[in-house]
This record gives C-alpha cells, structure tokens and sequence, in this order.
C-alpha cells in the first residue's frame, strides 16, 4: 500500500476493506479497489498524465473531476472519450491514454505536400 | 412509465424523490456518476455547534429512504439531451430514452474557473475535484499543494484537505483577469471571507463583526496585512498575495506567486516560486443548467444566486409545463437547502399528478415551503450575500411575467 491512499481519517474513519481489480493504462500493469473511478486508481498509482493535447501534445490530467471540462478522457476496451473520473475500474480493464492525432489540414502539413 | 423523471441523484434529487414516492408516483433518478448522492458525497464540514456534517452519511440516508419507498436509482447515466413532446418530456440518455409527464432538474452546480497559466498542467485540478478524491476516493491529490481562490468553499475544502493529512502552503489570490474579476480582488475577498468568521477559528477573523461594519478598520487590516499572512485552521491564507504562473514541465513542479496592492494590482519585482506537485484552483460554484437551456426555459442572471437561473417559483415550477428544478440550479445554497427545495419540487409534483381535492398534500406543501424559508434564515454559510434578495426578486419575476 502506498501513502497516497487515505486510509485512516480522522472523521470519516478506517476506509473498509474493498476487493482488488487489475488493469492496464498504455500497456502497464495497475492495482485499483473495486468501487473507484480510474482516475482514481490512477492517481493512487501516481498516474497524472492522462492524455496528451491532440495537436499540441502538452499533457493532461483530470481538471473538474465530474465529468464537465472532459480533460481526462481515455479509451477504454477500444471505447474513445471515456471520462475517467465517472467511470468505476473493473477488472481487466484495458485503459489507453489519449494520444496526439495527425493534423492533415493545418496550412504547415499541406504546404509540405504540395 | 414512470410518473416523474429526476436528473440528478444529490440531496435535491434524491429528497424530490422521497417525496413523490411518498404520494406512490412511480419516479427514477438518473445519475452520470457511479453513486448516488452528488457534491454531498464529499462534504464534511463541523456545524457551529461542533458536529460535523458528514455529506457521505447523509447521502447514504437519503439513498436508502428513497430505494425503501420503490424509487429506482440509476447511476452511471448521463442525460444528454430532454425535449417537449406531447404531453410531457422525452429523456435521452447514453442508454435509452425515456417519455414522462413530469421532469425534475436537479443537476446542482459546476465550479467557476480562474484561468492561470499553466493551469492545463496534469496536477492542477479544481478545489471539487480534490474533495472528491480525497474524501470520497480516499486518494491524495498531491504531496503537496497551494489553493488559488479565497473564498467561502474554497477555505472550507481546504480545511478537509488538511484534515485528511493534506500539506497545504496556503491560500492565495487568482491573478486579476477578465474572468476573475472581484475573486482577485483583496478588498473584496476580506468581505465575503467576513462571512465565515463566525466558523473560524481565528483571532484576525473574529474581529469579522467589527471589520464588516467599519470600511476604514478593512484597509487598515489589508495595508497592514501579515506577510506570512493570517492563519485559518492553521492554513496560511494570504490576501495580497496572487499566482502569477504554475510552472512544470510534464506536470505542477512550483507555483510563482507575487504580492498585489490592496487593490489587487501586481507589484512588480514581488515574484516567488514555491515547490508544490498539486494546485486547487477555486473559483466558485455556478447552476449548472444547460438542459433547462436546451429545454427552452427562460433564464434570468442573478449575481446573488451565482449566475444565469432557469426562472421557477418558490414551488419549484418552471413556466414550461411539466418542467421543475430544484437544488443549486436554482441558485447557490447549502446542501441542506437543496435537500429542502427537492421536497417541495416532489410534493409539488404529485399535488399535480394526483389532482386530487385532498387538502393533505396542500398542507405538506405548505410546510414544506416553510422549512427551506427556516433553513435558509439559519444558514451557517451563505455562498453568496443577499441570497433572500435573489429569491425574491425571481419570484416576483415569475409571478409577473409567466402566471
């Protein structure tokens, strides 16, 4: 267990025993607990970067954390445009961050093709 | 079919659910979440008499209460769509779509945002988000972090934060912008924050009542304010202080923050960088109500209730037929307000539906109404000021223009 989990709270109390899922973020084997969202059994795994800007490549994490701002969409089992901070992990789970996407149409890209 | 749809699963939802189940409408409410009880999830405050309001406990009461009575609870939901047909409102959902005489809104609230640059950095969340995952998820947001964002929730997630373990530098100011505005402001943050003082425990901000009276005693207090700034639960909160920039390169690895006159200009060569991994931005909360928009509800902008508000009466109707709101849609309250409103959207709902001549239900309403006008009178916080104003002024609106 590492120290970014809260397990012990002063008010709120011992946090209960959950069961364990196994997933995969871009391949890498994560632990999360049943009854969370990915994001976060990916923070608590220390994963903050879930997504890159799809032109600019400048990363990006969870922002509003109620599925509002869509910052941290990921695909999950194939699916696009997950928002990771409504979804509950499950077992098995095949998670990909969000990647860059070619921009075909940006005047640079077609001058180069012309 | 169901007699009512709510979109919503926070206090309001859940509450305007009780009540319909109560008068045996059949209702379902639909949440995007994976559990119900909304933003009550992740509060937990201590009331001024010392208890703490628990927002998972209450949320769990309200849940069961409600599956007692029959309500079907769907999670995981989301809405993304709600159209006038015949007789009533067509639903869309991600996974199917649904026809029902009487749609309830209880969407409850989104945050402000206070732009920074370097605010897209993965580390940088809003102050909900790191209430959610600290006292829901049980998940730190960082080692250690800094609040851009003074204000009435803002100060009082902090303290959740610290209280779960959380290393928080302190509290700072937005930089002044076109979005910002009075947030970046100190003489205006020293005001709103004065209507806290009653709940903390600070010598600085107990003077609150006499500082609130006397504009000259507010400047005096801000020209001569502590560079270290005051302590509120042990959490520096530093009124001249704003961010000017977070700084990292794959994600937070410092913020750069500078001094500001009492005015909230930026004095120029005040620059510092202080090491955090995480930054809160706390902008405040605004009704979120995109599909009373989309519905085609009319709206009115009320500053006192935070923002654009589908017009409704104090029953909870809007003019649309069939369409109700209730909950921080209609304005920004406590939980305890919204949870109120919810019942008097529910009983006004089945008085409806049922039309019936029985009196009962006229009486339950009419009490109900008057436990959100007592629960508002004793607010412990009021997000925003002349919040009775606002409440007011929509009604006189409604009444004038749309009955």
């Amino acid at each position: 267990m590492n120290n970014r989990r809260i397990l012990h709270h002063p008010v709120l109390g011992t946090m209960p025993e959950r069961n364990a899922v196994h997933f995969t973020f871009d391949g890498k084997k994560y632990k999360g607990f049943e009854g969370e969202t990915i994001a976060a059994a990916l923070l608590a795994s220390g994963v903050r970067t879930l997504r890159v800007h799809e032109e600019k490549e400048t990363p990006r994490g969870i922002y509003c954390n109620i599925g509002h701002c869509f910052e941290c969409r990921v695909t999950v089992n194939g699916q696009p445009g997950v928002r990771s901070c409504l979804t509950e992990i499950n077992d098995g789970m095949v998670i990909e961050s969000g990647k860059r996407q070619p921009t075909p149409l940006k005047r640079k890209e077609i001058a180069r093709h012309v | 079919m169901y007699d009512a749809v709510i979109i919503g699963a926070g206090p309001a939802g859940l509450s305007a659910a009780i009540a319909c189940a109560k008068w045996n409408l059949q209702v379902v409410v639909i949440d995007e979440f994976m559990k119900p009880g909304g933003r009550l999830l992740g509060q937990l405050h201590q009331e001024p008499d010392g208890t703490w309001w628990n927002g998972i406990k209450e949320a769990n009461i309200l849940v069961e209460q409600a599956r007692a009575l029959g309500v079907d609870i769907w999670c995981g939901v989301s809405v993304h769509h709600i159209e006038e047909v015949g007789q009533g409102w067509r639903v869309h959902t991600n996974k199917e779509r649904i026809d029902t005489p009487k749609l309830l809104l209880a969407t409850g609230a989104a945050e402000t945002p206070a732009p920074v640059p370097g605010w897209t950095l993965p580390g940088v969340m809003s102050i909900g988000a790191a209430q959610v995952m600290t006292n829901v998820h049980r998940v730190r947001p960082g080692k250690k972090g800094i609040v851009i964002g003074i204000n009435v929730l803002s100060a009082a997630i902090t303290r959740e934060l610290q209280l779960a373990g959380g290393d928080v530098v302190g509290m700072v100011l937005p930089p002044v912008n076109p979005i910002t505005k009075d947030a970046g402001n100190p003489r205006k943050v020293m005001q709103s924050l004065l209507r806290i003082s009653h709940l903390a425990p600070s010598a600085f901000l107990r003077m609150g009542g006499k500082l609130s009276r006397a504009n000259w005693m507010q400047k005096l207090a801000l020209t001569f304010y502590p560079k270290s700034g005051v302590k509120m639960w042990g959490i520096p909160i530093h009124l001249r202080k704003a961010a000017v920039q977070i700084n990292g390169e794959k994600e937070v690895e410092s913020v750069t923050i500078c001094s500001v006159t009492p005015d909230g200009k930026r004095i120029e060569g005040s620059e510092q960088t202080m090491d955090v991994d995480f930054v809160c931005i706390a902008g405040g909360l605004y009704p979120l109500a995109e599909l009373a928009a989309v519905a085609g509800c009319p709206f009115h902008y009320f500053p006192e209730l935070g923002g654009h508000v589908p017009v409704h009466n104090e029953r909870m109707k809007t003019p649309l037929e069939g369409l109700y709101v209730a909950g921080n849609i209609t304005g920004i309250e406590s939980a305890k307000v919204a949870r109120a409103q919810g019942f008097v959207a529910g009983l006004s709902i089945a008085k409806e539906t049922i039309q019936s001549a029985d009196s009962a239900i006229d009486k339950h309403l009419e009490n109900a109404l008057d436990e959100v006008r007592k629960i508002r009178s004793n607010a412990a916080i009021q997000f925003h000021q002349d919040i009775h104003a606002g409440r007011n002024k929509m009604e006189s609106i409604y009444k004038e223009q749309f009955s």
